[in-house]
């Protein structure tokens, strides 16, 4: 199971402009990046650093500039197999209003099994375990805008579920949550990716949840500059900062005693080990 | 202003007969019956058409009020319709009344109460087909019924694609409609004094946001349904199939014979 489910290959992208010698900004500069299948990967970066950019060459919602982008082996540019290529990533945006079609639950749900034409006994199927993977099997003939957003939102998890795809993309899906809301999200892609060994890819810009991740992969202006286990990762303090993005209190907590004089592990990042790496000092 | 309150195609869940009848018949029916009911001249024709109205109100077991309620707004409608046929319809032999330039004939007072029967229940009949059948079945036997204009490259799967979306979207828009007006107000805005014209250019602070707004979502759906493969109406299935039951045979062949009645009573039975 360690092949790579996404690849780019030196992807760069900018958006042409409407006047005549203006320059494009370039969004994505030269992105070289491997996803495994089965893995769940974070991708930290501030505004701007163009990581939304690149979740959207995942299921060739755009198409590249230069370079290539394969999804299972597949060239996203291929018009023909681009069905193959969205069926196999699927995709999960900020706000979870604009991507429920259906005024029913179940019915929203079944919209990308619809849209794939399978057999409607099938259908029927796949709807509802979907719906049972995110824990909403109660909602299922609700209407959408009764839901608290933390639902609406694993409602649009369990549409993309449907599809049974091999990854999710998810472009900060928590970004427009209340603290429950986002608790009850994190746990559902928590579960997708441990108990139904589906590739997670998670769009952040908030380090605790990108410290879930199995591994980290930073961007900024348009590059990786950072790509490991988070533990590592966020042991490079100065350069994160450089970039404008903090680290996980815990770190931050260890680093600013290291900056006094003290010397401990940067990689106790849960709670848990960091209260460790501190009794340990203290005895 | 409660703008909560805005009811379009409203729908009140039920199990009752009518409920469950397939919208396509439902839909079926409703066209029969006004076709019925604008080729009913007779009292007797009226009367069956209203008592066949009625067994279906009673069977859809809805509130007599609810339907009363879809009545007011239409009410004044009603009611200068009546009148206009009242004074307006020439008769032949002496007026019953006269007064001034009004003379009121026999024929005038018919035309008036079948005027007004015709348009109430004509309106009761379509409100029987909103208020038991939801939006979206609604909305899926419009598209059956209507497939075969496909074949003359009519799109009339993304016309109820787009009403179904329509659907989906009035709730989301009249909440965010009630949030721009509180923050508009919030900063002095004044959506209630003034004149009409007044009033009307008040709402150009609430209608700017909300239209720009109504464009972000449309982009944003339309590429949360392309991620979900949605590519037109073609290879597409359905998760719930429209299917005919056998009361659904009885009512239609139910609603061919009144208006064969009717059509009888017009014709050959004078």
């Amino acid at each position: 199971m360690n092949d790579a489910i996404i690849k780019t290959e030196q992807l760069t992208f900018h958006y042409t402009s409407d006047e005549e010698g203006a320059v494009a900004p370039t969004v994505l500069d030269g992105v070289d990046i491997e996803i495994e299948a089965g893995s769940f990967v974070a991708v930290l970066g501030h505004n701007g650093s163009g990581k939304s950019t690149l979740a959207k060459h995942m299921n060739a919602i755009l198409l590249p500039s230069g370079g290539k982008v394969y999804v299972d082996g597949l060239d996203t540019t291929e018009q023909d197999k681009l069905l193959d290529v969205r069926r196999t990533v699927g995709m999960v945006f900020q706000n979870p209003d604009n991507q429920l079609v259906a005024n029913v639950v179940e019915e929203d749900v079944a919209f990308a099994p619809e849209n794939l034409g399978v057999e409607p006994s099938e259908i029927r199927r796949r709807v509802d375990e979907a719906l049972a993977m995110v824990c909403m099997s109660e909602y299922a003939t609700h209407a959408p805008h009764l839901l608290s957003g933390g639902q609406k939102q694993r409602v649009a998890i369990a549409g993309v579920i449907a599809m049974r795809p091999r990854c999710i993309v998810m472009d900060e899906p928590t970004a427009m949550l209340d603290p429950i809301g986002r608790a009850e999200v994190l746990r559902t892609i928590k579960d997708l990716n441990a108990r139904f060994g589906i590739t997670v890819v998670l769009i952040t810009h908030h380090m605790d949840e990108a410290a879930m991740a199995d591994r980290l992969i930073v961007m900024s202006d348009g590059r990786v500059i950072d790509d490991g286990k988070p533990q590592e990762v966020f042991q490079h303090v100065e350069e994160l900062k450089a970039v404008g993005l903090t680290v996980p209190e815990t770190t931050e907590l260890l680093y600013q005693l290291n900056q006094k004089g003290f010397d401990l592990p940067l990689s106790a990042l849960s709670d848990e080990a960091c209260a460790d790496a501190l009794a340990a000092l203290l005895a | 202003m409660a703008l909560k309150d805005v009811t379009l195609g409203q729908y009140f869940p039920g199990n009752s007969v009518v409920h469950k009848l397939d919208p396509r018949s439902k839909l079926i029916l409703v066209v029969l019956y006004i076709i019925a009911l604008f080729c009913a001249n007779s009292y007797a024709a009226y009367a069956m058409l209203f008592v066949v109205l009625a067994a279906c109100v009673a069977v859809s077991k809805l509130k007599l009020k609810t339907i009363l309620k879809g009545l007011k707004p239409v009410l004044l409608i009603v009611i200068i319709t009546g009148i206009l046929n009242l004074f307006y319809t020439p008769g032949e032999g002496a007026p019953l009344a006269a007064f001034w330039i009004f003379k009121i004939y026999p024929e005038g007072i018919r035309a008036a109460i079948f005027m007004v029967l015709r348009i109430s229940m004509l309106i009761v009949g379509t409100f029987l087909l909103t208020y038991t059948t939801s939006p979206i079945l609604l909305t899926d036997g419009l598209e059956s019924l209507l497939s075969p204009l496909k074949a003359i490259h009519l799109p009339i799967h993304e016309l109820a694609m787009m009403m179904s979306i329509a659907l989906r979207f009035i709730p989301t828009l009249v909440e965010e409609t009630d949030k721009i007006m509180a923050a508009q107000k919030a900063r002095g805005a004044d959506f209630e004094s003034g004149n009409i014209f007044r009033k009307a250019k008040a709402l150009v602070p609430l209608l700017v946001p909300l239209f720009i707004s109504a464009f972000r979502r449309a982009d944003e759906l339309a590429v949360a349904m392309e991620c979900r493969c949605y590519h037109g109406g073609e290879g597409r299935t359905r998760m719930r199939k429209l299917q005919f039951a056998p009361r659904d045979a009885i009512a239609l062949v139910g609603g061919a014979v009144i208006l064969a009645a009717v059509l009888i009573l017009r014709y050959f039975a004078r």
